[in-house]
């Protein structure tokens, strides 16, 4: 029987419309729009001004803080401003407007695609490459990968865990980086293994993939210490506690880290920018973006800078289509809808899906039958009928007590539940509010 | 007669005095004193429970009443100085004065004024809207409309405008106990001292874009043109964030910002009509009703 996560989990329709689709190069925008808060943490803090002439891969704005991640510019050219940018949730953030002059590369950057083995650099030299080059996870949750390498004292990391699950419907940036840059892949898991200084890799990935488990087996097959996991279909099984859950048995402690029992989790998208960076001196300044819905033209994965306004994916997917209800930022489970659609792709851009007018439509809200099909399918094991009613009741330590922010935001229990509940958003605005409890307990 | 009942009578009658005569020990040894004014305090005080004075209902503000030394940071918006002045001659003290203050709304963003530009239909409360993205149209500064203060205000002042899609304060009914300005996530409701007959100017926009994106995005946004801070004869504005605040307690109602607004973001309620400017006044999208303490924003 094929391993998966021991409690929860949910099946939807898999709708890999785009998986056929080979990963083509977007072209270059006029004009790209860098937020400076890409990643999970404090926002960078730009380092060019209005005017400037900027080179590809060029640092633009530099990490600021310890959880925070360098960003670098996808095109040359100007600086034309610095300016507040409404992103994806219509909230205006501070970031960089860049005027495309051409396609001029930093000295350094080696932009050929042969394939360079030979591991060169010692541990910190990666470490530190890794955290120069501005790569955050790239599976949506945008945490600074250096950070993860930073294993803490008295604490050692025995697994290292490539996630190649991509469990959300519709998305295929992962499939396809499998599929297409295979050797890079296990060079970079290679770094990733030396970096933390561990002897045992497996990557995780779904049996609907059956190309990408046969390539990735084939290429590690002379490797020692690293495997390939084939993990039955189940959401939320790209989940980093999931995945452990479903490679390993253990379970992550509430409220604690992968290394507290020995597992580091890296998407196979940073993986391959972990590669690019080490391997190829070559920043964080594009990554794959799957474009895809039931009634888009040409469901692709394109390569594209960061920066690079939706509208333009959109159009070169073959324009939006007459009755588009809704257009998502990442996958139907977890993306979250766009309130204006002339935002950039950023570092934590997976997919851009759009949904018909017919589907995007919410179910009609009744009140909660206590069916408990949210309980059984809810993978960290809470109860997300009570969470929703405490969090419209504006019950936050109840929430609390009841383990609201172990929540990972999955939204399977929206997914099944029979009244339409609108249980996520409660639950969301509950972790919002308890979180604020918690900092203010801990300043205290 | 049956034994039966005779005996049950009997040992509950014998159980209930035992308890009741160990009950007027313990009562008598654990007897803790509470100082009987608190008593006639909470009396006065206006019984809502709002939370309005900073403490967990009227009972414990009573306590605090009696227990302080003075009333400087004690205050009862409810009740107002009615009310304090009564609570300080039962405690032999001098009351503290306030002035009445009264809510407003520092947004005017209304369907009309500030067009939509996307949909949501997830669970209806302004929180999680605020804390999702930045609300159905674009600015992103703006009430919501999803009534999270009308459900939070316990006087019944607060109604949804179902036209305008905005709240609107009753200033009869308002108490200025705060907690839509506690409630609102927007940080829109802004409590002013009440003027003469319930007049009131004040900028009703909160939006710190620059002049032209927000324009663009709400007809009546304040794009911070200092305008009506060169006319004020009374340095009762100050500009900041790329808007203009005008303050309460320096303001005299003169009424020179309100003509000098070129985007309307400077409202003005309970005044008569104007007599000279009859033109210029049509022009705001207010209409004044002296006779109605009502706000009506169109």
């Amino acid at each position: 029987m094929l391993k998966t996560f021991s409690i929860g989990g949910i099946h939807p329709p898999e709708n890999k419309l785009s998986v056929s689709a080979a990963i083509t190069e977007l072209p270059i925008p006029k004009t790209v729009v860098i937020p400076l808060a890409q990643h999970l943490g404090v926002p960078s803090k730009p380092i060019v001004q209005k005017g400037d002439q900027v080179k590809v891969g060029q640092l633009i704005a530099q990490s600021n803080g310890f959880i925070s991640a360098n960003i670098h510019a996808s095109v040359s050219g100007k600086v034309v401003k610095i300016e507040p940018s409404a992103d994806s949730t219509g909230y205006k953030r501070d970031a960089i407007f860049i005027e495309t002059e051409g396609d001029e590369w930093m000295d350094g950057i080696d932009r050929s695609a042969t394939l360079v083995k030979e591991i060169k650099l010692d541990r910190n030299a990666i470490i530190d490459k890794i955290a120069q080059s501005g790569i955050v996870g790239l599976g949506g949750a945008t945490f600074p990968s250096h950070v993860k390498t930073m294993v803490p004292k008295g604490k050692k990391a025995e697994y290292l865990l490539i996630n190649g699950v991509e469990c959300e419907p519709y998305l295929t940036a992962d499939h396809r980086l499998m599929l297409e840059k295979t050797n890079e892949l296990v060079v970079g898991i290679q770094i990733l293994m030396k970096a933390l200084d561990v002897k045992k890799a497996i990557i995780g990935i779904e049996n609907n993939k059956p190309d990408a488990i046969a390539i990735m087996k084939e290429a590690v097959k002379n490797i020692e210490g690293i495997k390939v996991q084939a993990l039955k279909v189940q959401y939320p099984q790209g989940g980093e506690k999931q995945l452990i859950s479903a490679v390993l048995g253990r379970e992550v402690p509430s409220g604690g880290l992968p290394i507290d029992i020995g597992a580091v989790v890296y998407n196979v998208g940073s993986v391959f920018a972990i590669y690019e960076a080490v391997q190829k001196n070559k920043p964080l300044v594009e990554r794959v973006v799957t474009i895809t819905g039931k009634q888009v033209k040409k469901p692709s994965n394109f390569k594209v800078r960061i920066g690079t306004s939706v509208l333009e994916l959109i159009e070169q997917a073959g324009g939006l289509p007459e009755n588009t209800g809704k257009i998502l930022n990442g996958g139907p489970m977890m993306g979250k809808a766009l309130a204006q659609l002339d935002v950039p792709v950023v570092k934590g851009s997976s997919g851009i899906l759009l949904i018909p007018e017919q589907e995007a439509i919410r179910k009609e809200v009744f009140t909660c039958i206590r069916c408990t099909k949210c309980i059984s399918v809810c993978p960290m094991g809470l109860e997300p009928y009570l969470l929703g009613i405490e969090g419209e009741k504006g019950l936050y330590d109840k929430m609390e007590n009841d383990r609201v922010m172990d929540c990972i935001e999955c939204g399977s229990c929206s997914y099944v539940c029979p009244a339409g509940r609108p249980l996520l958003d409660y639950i969301r605005l509950g972790k919002g509010k308890v979180g604020q409890i918690i900092r203010k307990r801990n300043t205290k | 007669m049956n034994p039966v009942i005779i005996y049950t009578v009997a040992s509950l009658s014998g159980l209930g005095i035992t308890s009741a005569v160990i009950l007027f020990f313990v009562a008598r040894k654990f007897k803790v004193y509470e100082d009987p004014r608190i008593d006639q305090v909470e009396e006065t005080l206006p019984a809502a429970n709002c939370g309005g004075c900073g403490y967990a209902g009227c009972r414990n503000f009573a306590e605090a009443c009696v227990k302080s030394e003075s009333f400087d940071l004690l205050f009862c918006p409810v009740g107002g100085n009615d009310c304090m002045t009564k609570i300080a001659s039962l405690l032999g003290r001098d009351a503290a004065t306030k002035d009445p203050q009264v809510a407003v709304l520092l947004c005017n963003g209304t369907c009309e004024n500030r067009p939509k530009t996307n949909h949501f239909d997830g669970a209806q409360t302004c929180a999680i809207t605020t804390a999702l993205y930045g609300g159905e149209t674009g600015c992103h500064y703006g009430c919501h409309g999803l009534g999270d203060c009308v459900r939070v205000c316990k006087f019944d002042a607060l109604t949804m405008d179902p036209v305008s899609g905005l709240p609107v304060v009753d200033d009869a009914k308002c108490t200025a106990c705060g907690a839509c300005v506690k409630e609102c996530p927007k940080g829109l409701f802004e409590l002013r001292k009440r003027a003469k007959a319930d007049r009131k100017i004040y900028v009703a926009c909160k939006n710190e874009d620059k002049g032209g994106p927000a324009k663009k995005n709400c007809s009546v946004a304040c794009i911070g043109c200092s305008k009506c801070f060169k006319v004020c004869p009374y340095d009762a504005i100050t500009m900041g964030n790329n808007l203009a605040y005008i303050d309460s307690d320096k303001c005299r109602l003169c009424r020179k910002c309100v003509t000098e607004c070129p985007t309307n973001s400077i409202i003005e309620i309970g005044f008569p009509p104007r007599r000279e400017k009859a033109e210029a006044a049509s022009d705001i999208q207010i209409t004044a009703k002296p006779d109605n303490n009502t706000q009506t924003i169109n």
